[in-house]
C-alpha cells in the first residue's frame, strides 16, 4: 500500500488537462448556480402549496406562458429579455471595475428619450441610419446621464452608488415632463409622445415581436465578452477593483480615469435598452415604461457572475418567469408578482456566496 | 385658507418621509446605507392594512412596526453578520418586499382588493393652537404620527449627540476598527440601529395607510424609502437637517398640488426633481463642507 503511494504522483501536482480544468471551473461556477434556481423554484412551489394554491398547474402554466410556443419563446421570453440583458451588461461593466451603477433605470429613459426625440427628425432617412441615429443618440444620452455621478465620484469622491439612484428620479420626472411637453404627441391630449415614424421602428422576426434589440443584445454581450477576457484593459479593470494600488503601479494606468470609462460606458450601453424598448416595443414614449428593468437587471448580471455569455442565459431565465408569471396569474390565480420574490432570494443568496469566498480569500491572504 | 391648506398639505406629506428619513439617518449613523428601508416601508404598509383590517389601528401600528424591524433584521443578518454587500442586499430586500406584500395582499384581501375599507386615525386637534392662522392647521392638527415624528427629531439629536450609545454609534459609522479597538461592540450597534431604523420605516408605511389613504395597494410606496435616502444626505446626516428637508420635499409636493389649482403654466416635474437636484448638490459639498460617515456602504 504504502509503495503505490510512493510511485503515484500526488494528485495535486499532476498535471490537469484542459477538459479536466473546463469541468473543475464549471463544477465551481455553474453548479451552485444551478442549484440555487432550481431550490428557489421548488422552494416557491412548496409555499404556493402552503397558501393554497395549485402548485403543479401554477408550475405547467409559467412553463407554457414562457417556453410553451415558438411565439412565447420569441414574443414573451425573448422580448422581455432583451432589456434586461442590456441593461445587466450594462452594471456588469462597472461593477467589474468595482463601482455600482444604480442608475440603470434612469440611464433607460435617458435613451428611451433620446431615441424618441431623434426618430422623429430622421423620419426620411432610411432605416438602417434611422435606427442607427436612435441607437447613437440613446448612448450619447445615456453618457451624459451617468457623467453627473461620475463627475461627483472624481471630483467630491460621492458614493456612485447613491448619486446613481437618485438619478433615476430626477430621470422618471423628466420623462413625465417630456410627455406632457416638449415630446407630447401633436394632438396634445395624450401623456405619450408621437408614435415612431416607421423608419425608426425596429424589424422583428417575421411572424413575431422579437425585435432587433435581441440582435444588439447579442452582440454587446460578445463585445463585452471581448473586452473582458481579451483585452489588458478589460483584465486590468477587474483587477483595479480587487488593488488599485498595485494595478496603478504596475499598468501605470490611472485607476480612476479607467472606473470613470467603464461607468460612463455602461450609462451608454444601459440606455440602448431604453432606445430598444421604444423602437421595438412601445412605438413610443411612456411614462413608466419599465417595470422596474433597472432593478431586476442587477439580479440579472449577478446570477451569471458578471460573465457577459451567462448573462445571456441568466437575462433569458428571468425574461421567461416575467414572461412565464403573466399566464401564471392568469391561469393559475398566483400573484404575478411573486417573481419579485425568487428575484430577491436568487440575489441574497449569490451575495453571500460571494461574501464567504471573499472572507476565504482574505483568510489565505493573512489578513 | 389657500396658505394654511398648502402648509397642511406639506407637512401631511412629511410625515411619511421624515419617519422613514429619520431611521434611515440613525442606520446610516451605523455605517449602514440600507435600501431596504423602501421594503421595510412597503412591509408596514400591509401590515398597518391587516393589522388595522382584523383587530384595529392600534394593532396596525404595532404591526406595522414589527414588520418594518423584521425585513431591517434580515438586512442586518445577511450584511452585518454574513457581510454582503449592502447596496445590494438592500436592493434585493426591497424587490423580495414587493413580492411578498404583492403576493400576501392578494391571499388577505382577494384577487382585486376591492372593497377594502380601513380605519383610519383621526386628526388630534389642539385645542386654541390649531386655530392659529396659517400654521395653526399644518401643526396643530395632525394624526398622532405627525407629533411623534416631530418629537423625535430633538429626541434623535439628543441621542446621537448627547448619550455614550449615541457616540459609540457615530463612532462604529465613522471607524469601525477604532470603534472596535475602544471596546465598541460595533455589531450590536450596527444591528440595532439598523432594526430600530426599520421600526421607524414601518411606522412610515403605517402613517401612509391610516393617517392619509385608508388603503393598501401594490408598490404603494412608490420610492418614497428611496426618497428617504436622499433626505438624509440632503439633511447632511442630522436629524434638523432631515426634518428641514422633508420639509422643503413636502411643500414641493404641496406647490405642484397648488399650482396645478391655480392652473399656472409651470411644469410641476421641476418641483419633484428640485429635492433630487439639492441631495445631488448637497452631496457634492456645494452647501457647505458635509461628509458622509466614514464607513458607508461597507460591510
Amino acid at each position: 500500500m504504502a509503495k503505490k503511494v510512493l510511485t503515484r504522483i500526488p494528485k495535486e501536482e499532476r498535471e490537469e488537462s484542459a477538459f479536466r480544468r473546463r469541468l473543475r471551473v464549471a463544477r465551481h461556477t455553474l453548479l451552485p448556480v444551478v442549484l440555487i434556481v432550481v431550490t428557489t423554484l421548488l422552494v416557491l412551489g412548496a409555499a404556493l402549496s402552503l397558501a393554497g394554491y395549485d402548485a403543479g398547474l401554477a408550475g405547467a402554466a409559467l412553463w407554457r406562458g414562457a417556453f410553451g410556443s415558438w411565439d412565447a419563446i420569441t414574443s414573451a421570453t425573448l422580448v422581455r429579455a432583451t432589456p434586461l440583458i442590456i441593461l445587466a451588461l450594462g452594471f456588469a461593466l462597472a461593477l467589474r471595475g468595482g463601482a455600482l451603477n444604480i442608475g440603470g433605470e434612469g440611464q433607460f429613459y435617458a435613451g428611451a428619450i433620446a431615441a424618441a426625440a431623434v426618430a422623429a427628425h430622421v423620419a426620411s432617412l432610411p432605416a438602417p441610419m434611422a435606427i442607427g441615429a436612435t441607437w447613437v443618440a440613446a448612448f450619447a444620452a445615456g453618457v451624459i446621464w451617468v457623467s453627473v455621478p461620475v463627475l461627483l465620484k472624481l471630483r467630491f469622491g460621492v458614493l456612485e452608488a447613491i448619486s446613481t439612484l437618485l438619478m433615476n428620479f430626477v430621470a422618471e420626472a423628466l420623462v413625465s415632463w417630456m410627455v406632457q411637453g416638449p415630446l407630447q404627441e401633436p394632438t396634445h391630449i395624450y401623456p405619450q409622445s408621437a408614435t415612431l415614424p416607421a423608419s425608426a421602428v425596429l424589424p422583428v422576426l417575421p411572424g413575431t415581436r422579437l425585435h432587433l434589440g435581441f440582435g444588439l443584445a447579442l452582440v454587446l454581450a460578445g463585445v463585452l465578452w471581448f473586452v473582458f477576457n481579451k483585452t489588458r484593459w478589460g483584465f486590468q479593470l477587474r483587477a483595479a477593483s480587487y488593488e488599485p494600488r498595485v494595478v496603478e503601479i504596475i499598468s501605470r494606468r490611472n485607476v480612476g480615469a479607467m472606473l470613470a470609462i467603464a461607468l460612463l460606458v455602461s450609462g451608454g450601453i444601459s440606455a440602448l435598452a431604453g432606445a430598444t424598448e421604444v423602437g421595438g416595443v412601445s412605438r413610443a414614449l411612456y411614462q413608466n415604461l419599465s417595470p422596474g428593468y433597472g432593478f431586476t437587471a442587477i439580479a440579472v448580471a449577478l446570477l451569471a457572475r458578471l460573465r457577459p455569455g451567462a448573462i445571456i442565459l441568466s437575462g433569458v431565465f428571468f425574461g421567461a418567469l416575467e414572461a412565464g408569471s403573466a399566464a401564471m396569474q392568469r391561469d393559475a390565480g398566483v400573484p404575478a408578482v411573486i417573481v419579485y420574490v425568487v428575484e430577491a432570494v436568487v440575489i441574497i443568496t449569490l451575495l453571500l456566496i460571494e461574501a464567504r469566498g471573499w472572507r476565504r480569500r482574505e483568510a489565505l491572504a493573512g489578513a | 385658507m389657500l396658505i394654511a391648506g398648502f402648509l397642511a398639505a406639506t407637512v401631511r406629506v412629511a410625515t411619511p418621509l421624515l419617519l422613514a428619513a429619520l431611521g434611515e439617518l440613525l442606520a446610516e449613523r451605523g455605517g449602514s446605507i440600507n435600501l431596504g428601508i423602501e421594503g421595510s416601508m412597503l412591509a408596514g404598509a400591509l401590515a398597518a392594512a391587516m393589522g388595522a383590517a382584523w383587530y384595529g389601528t392600534t394593532a396596525g401600528m404595532v404591526f406595522a412596526v414589527l414588520a418594518g424591524a423584521a425585513l431591517a433584521a434580515v438586512f442586518a443578518l445577511i450584511t452585518v453578520k454574513w457581510g454582503a454587500d449592502q447596496i445590494i442586499a438592500g436592493t434585493a430586500i426591497t424587490l423580495g418586499s414587493i413580492g411578498l406584500t404583492g403576493a400576501v395582499y392578494r391571499l388577505a384581501f382577494g384577487a382585486g382588493g376591492a372593497g377594502l375599507s380601513i380605519p383610519t386615525v383621526a386628526a388630534i386637534e389642539v385645542p386654541v393652537l390649531s386655530r392659529l392662522p396659517f400654521i395653526g392647521p399644518a401643526l396643530f392638527a395632525q394624526p398622532l404620527a405627525t407629533y411623534v415624528a416631530l418629537a423625535l427629531v430633538p429626541a434623535m439629536w439628543w441621542f446621537l449627540f448627547r448619550t455614550r450609545a449615541g457616540l459609540e454609534l457615530r463612532a462604529t459609522g465613522e471607524d469601525r476598527r477604532a470603534a472596535r479597538a475602544a471596546g465598541v461592540n460595533t455589531v450590536m450597534h450596527r444591528t440595532l440601529s439598523l432594526i430600530a431604523g426599520g421600526m421607524l420605516a414601518g411606522l412610515a408605511g403605517a402613517t401612509l395607510v391610516l393617517a392619509q389613504l385608508g388603503t393598501f395597494a401594490e408598490k404603494m410606496t412608490a420610492g418614497r424609502g428611496f426618497v428617504a435616502v436622499a433626505l438624509v444626505v440632503l439633511g447632511r446626516w442630522h436629524p434638523v437637517g432631515a426634518l428641514l428637508a422633508a420639509l422643503l420635499f413636502g411643500a414641493a409636493t404641496a406647490l405642484q398640488y397648488l399650482f396645478q389649482a391655480m392652473a399656472l403654466d409651470v411644469p410641476y416635474q421641476l418641483f419633484i426633481v428640485l429635492p433630487y437636484l439639492l441631495a445631488l448638490i448637497g452631496l457634492a459639498g456645494v452647501l457647505g463642507r458635509v461628509k458622509a460617515p466614514g464607513e458607508l456602504g461597507k460591510s
